[in-house]
């Protein structure tokens, strides 16, 4: 039944084209719905925005040129991470916990019935939500960090145009591996734990808490080539210019679309399973 | 939802539910108030406790987690002082002090009412009217609404790290320094759990905003576990005079540890912390009070 229907449907690129982009313009408009939550986002996010940037002012005070940054890109580091942090979800947020009820009470039923890949749905609702978020939540506490900081904002468009493609392709490494905590209710049925852990996970690798360079040795390295330094390091180290040759701007965002290919595809080993798996009450 | 009516009846805390007009929500009358708002809050409590114990393993994971986001702040600390010897001044134990006592508080207030921040969802769905008609204050219904033990984890972490800080500090101690390190802890918690009133009632005009809330709670904690010499003297000012988030651990650690406050305030204003949660919470319950009178259901 399933696969007839999406033959029908899927009959032309285009048309599921089409579908993913009205799925994501959906989540667009669902998050855009709540105006006042994004208000009260954008004050904490400026919020924390001062009180990081002072204590990085205090630390770089003393060690200039730490991590490789000067005071202000330090200071840019701190009010773009503060820009990204909503649209990434690396707090939490974001669609697993929706995936994982609707595991839990069988609405996942439904969702594989309908005529469109699982994993391409979520993507693009996700997409469409980092999408609103990134604007909602990301020009304002930028805008009141420049205001009040003197920040190493580029004035190069090329570089910026590169820093977006770094953020996208960050976005999706996030979306890919949320997924796999979603689909982990099919096994765990309560995923709240698995979620806290998930989230202080991708506080402290992302680089949210302190630029990724600035941790010591061997341990530095280390957490700089998990996926979690592709979402939110990666695109301000290409912002900052740390990536500013062409060759190293392309191994940066190599870097990105590798995360994107593997955790994709364990999403998609896991979905397979998963739904190989599921068991749902007729009725 | 209903498992908290029937906890509330099977221990005959009140006659049948009266059923209202919704067109005349009103706050059940404070007769009998504290004693059976406290009474109230803890059977909700207990059963959230029980409900909790039903997925043992995520309890353990979400405790355990609870305590390593704060601990990995901490790390993040801990990666600074490995490239330098002091912070505005301040030395690692000095800071695990600021750190471990604000993690401590906020983490007390969070249990005990930290779910607070969800009226705004609660609002928007329109389950705080079930809440209204029940015999339980309402204040004691939201507050313990999903309590969540799992916070024990912050408050054993930051604990922890104080009781390591006042280890390796060498202060000189006094009774006065003894008494105020638990009056600290005490005297913060209250302070937070004010804002966290504050900030609920102020849900009921702007609706889903608890990130506001938030913004005062973690984000101050993340302010507080600095020291104060590294912010500017208008934020200084400001959390001090306005909204007195340095009250919380600030102005009694420098007081334990002999430094002097940035603003020049003397040292027995170290003391004054638990006067001052006393006198947060006057506004707080006021705006809550306003808040809950102004309330209308979203009608659906």
């Amino acid at each position: 039944m399933r696969q007839r229907v999406r033959q029908s449907v899927g009959q032309s690129a285009g048309r599921r084209v089409g579908l993913y982009a009205a799925v994501a313009a959906g989540g667009f408009r669902r998050y855009a719905t709540y105006g006042t939550a994004t208000a009260a986002g954008v004050f904490t996010n400026t919020v924390f925005g001062f009180i990081v940037a002072f204590t990085y002012i205090a630390l770089w005070d003393q060690r200039p040129g730490l991590g490789g940054y000067d005071q202000s890109q330090a200071l840019t580091f701190v009010w773009v991470s503060q820009s990204l942090l909503a649209a990434g979800a690396l707090i939490g947020g974001g669609f697993q916990e929706e995936l994982q009820e609707r595991v839990r009470t069988g609405d996942i039923a439904v969702d594989l019935y309908r005529p469109a890949d699982l994993q391409m749905w979520w993507l693009a609702a996700d997409l469409g939500r980092a999408a609103f978020q990134l604007l909602g939540r990301g020009l304002v506490p930028l805008a009141a960090g420049a205001l009040a900081f003197r920040l190493a904002l580029p004035w190069d468009p090329w570089r910026w145009l590169l820093f977006l493609v770094s953020v996208g392709l960050g976005l999706v490494v996030s979306f890919a591996l949320r997924y796999l905590l979603g689909l982990l209710a099919f096994w765990l049925l309560d995923g709240a734990g698995i979620n806290l852990m998930a989230t202080v996970v991708s506080i402290f690798f992302s680089g949210m808490l302190l630029p990724l360079t600035v941790f010591p040795g061997a341990f530095g390295e280390f957490v700089r080539v998990l996926p979690w330094a592709a979402m939110l390091q990666v695109p301000l180290d290409v912002l900052l210019g740390e990536h500013s040759g062409a060759g190293t701007a392309a191994g940066a965002l190599a870097f990105q679309a590798g995360w994107v290919l593997v955790l994709l595809g364990i999403g998609r080993l896991l979905q397979s399973a998963g739904t190989r798996k599921v068991v749902v009450q007729g009725g | 939802m209903a498992d908290v009516a029937d906890v509330a009846e099977a221990a005959g805390a009140a006659g049948p539910l009266r059923q209202r007009e919704f067109t005349d929500l009103e706050v059940p009358p404070a007769r009998g108030g504290v004693r059976e708002g406290l009474r109230g809050y803890g059977l909700i409590v207990a059963m959230w406790i029980r409900s909790t114990m039903t997925y043992r393993t995520s309890f353990a994971l979400e405790t355990l987690g609870n305590a390593a986001i704060t601990l990995l702040d901490f790390a993040a600390i801990y990666i600074m002082f490995s490239h330098v010897d002091a912070l505005g001044g301040f030395t690692l134990p000095e800071v695990a002090l600021l750190y471990g006592s604000c993690s401590a508080s906020l983490g007390l207030a969070g249990l005990l009412l930290g779910n607070t921040d969800r009226i705004g969802a609660r609002i928007r769905d329109g389950s705080l009217d079930t809440m209204l008609v029940r015999p339980v204050p309402l204040l004691a219904q939201v507050a313990a609404d999903r309590f969540a033990l799992r916070r024990m984890g912050r408050i054993a972490q930051g604990l922890g790290l104080l009781g390591w800080a006042l280890w390796s500090l060498e202060v000189d101690w006094t009774a006065g320094k003894v008494l105020l390190v638990p009056v600290m802890v005490l005297a913060g918690a209250a302070i937070f759990a004010a804002v966290m009133v504050a900030g609920a009632a102020f849900q009921f005009i702007a609706g889903d905003a608890a990130e506001v809330q938030n913004s005062f709670t973690y984000g101050g904690c993340t302010m507080l576990q600095y020291p104060p010499t590294i912010f500017a003297t208008e934020l200084l000012r400001a959390v001090t005079f306005i909204v007195p988030l340095a009250f919380v651990n600030w102005l009694p650690a420098l007081y334990v540890l002999g430094r002097p406050d940035p603003l020049g305030l003397p040292g027995w204003a170290a003391f004054l912390s638990p006067l001052v949660a006393l006198a947060v919470f006057v506004p707080a319950s006021l705006a809550w009070r306003a808040g809950v009178r102004s309330y209308r259901s979203t009608g659906s």
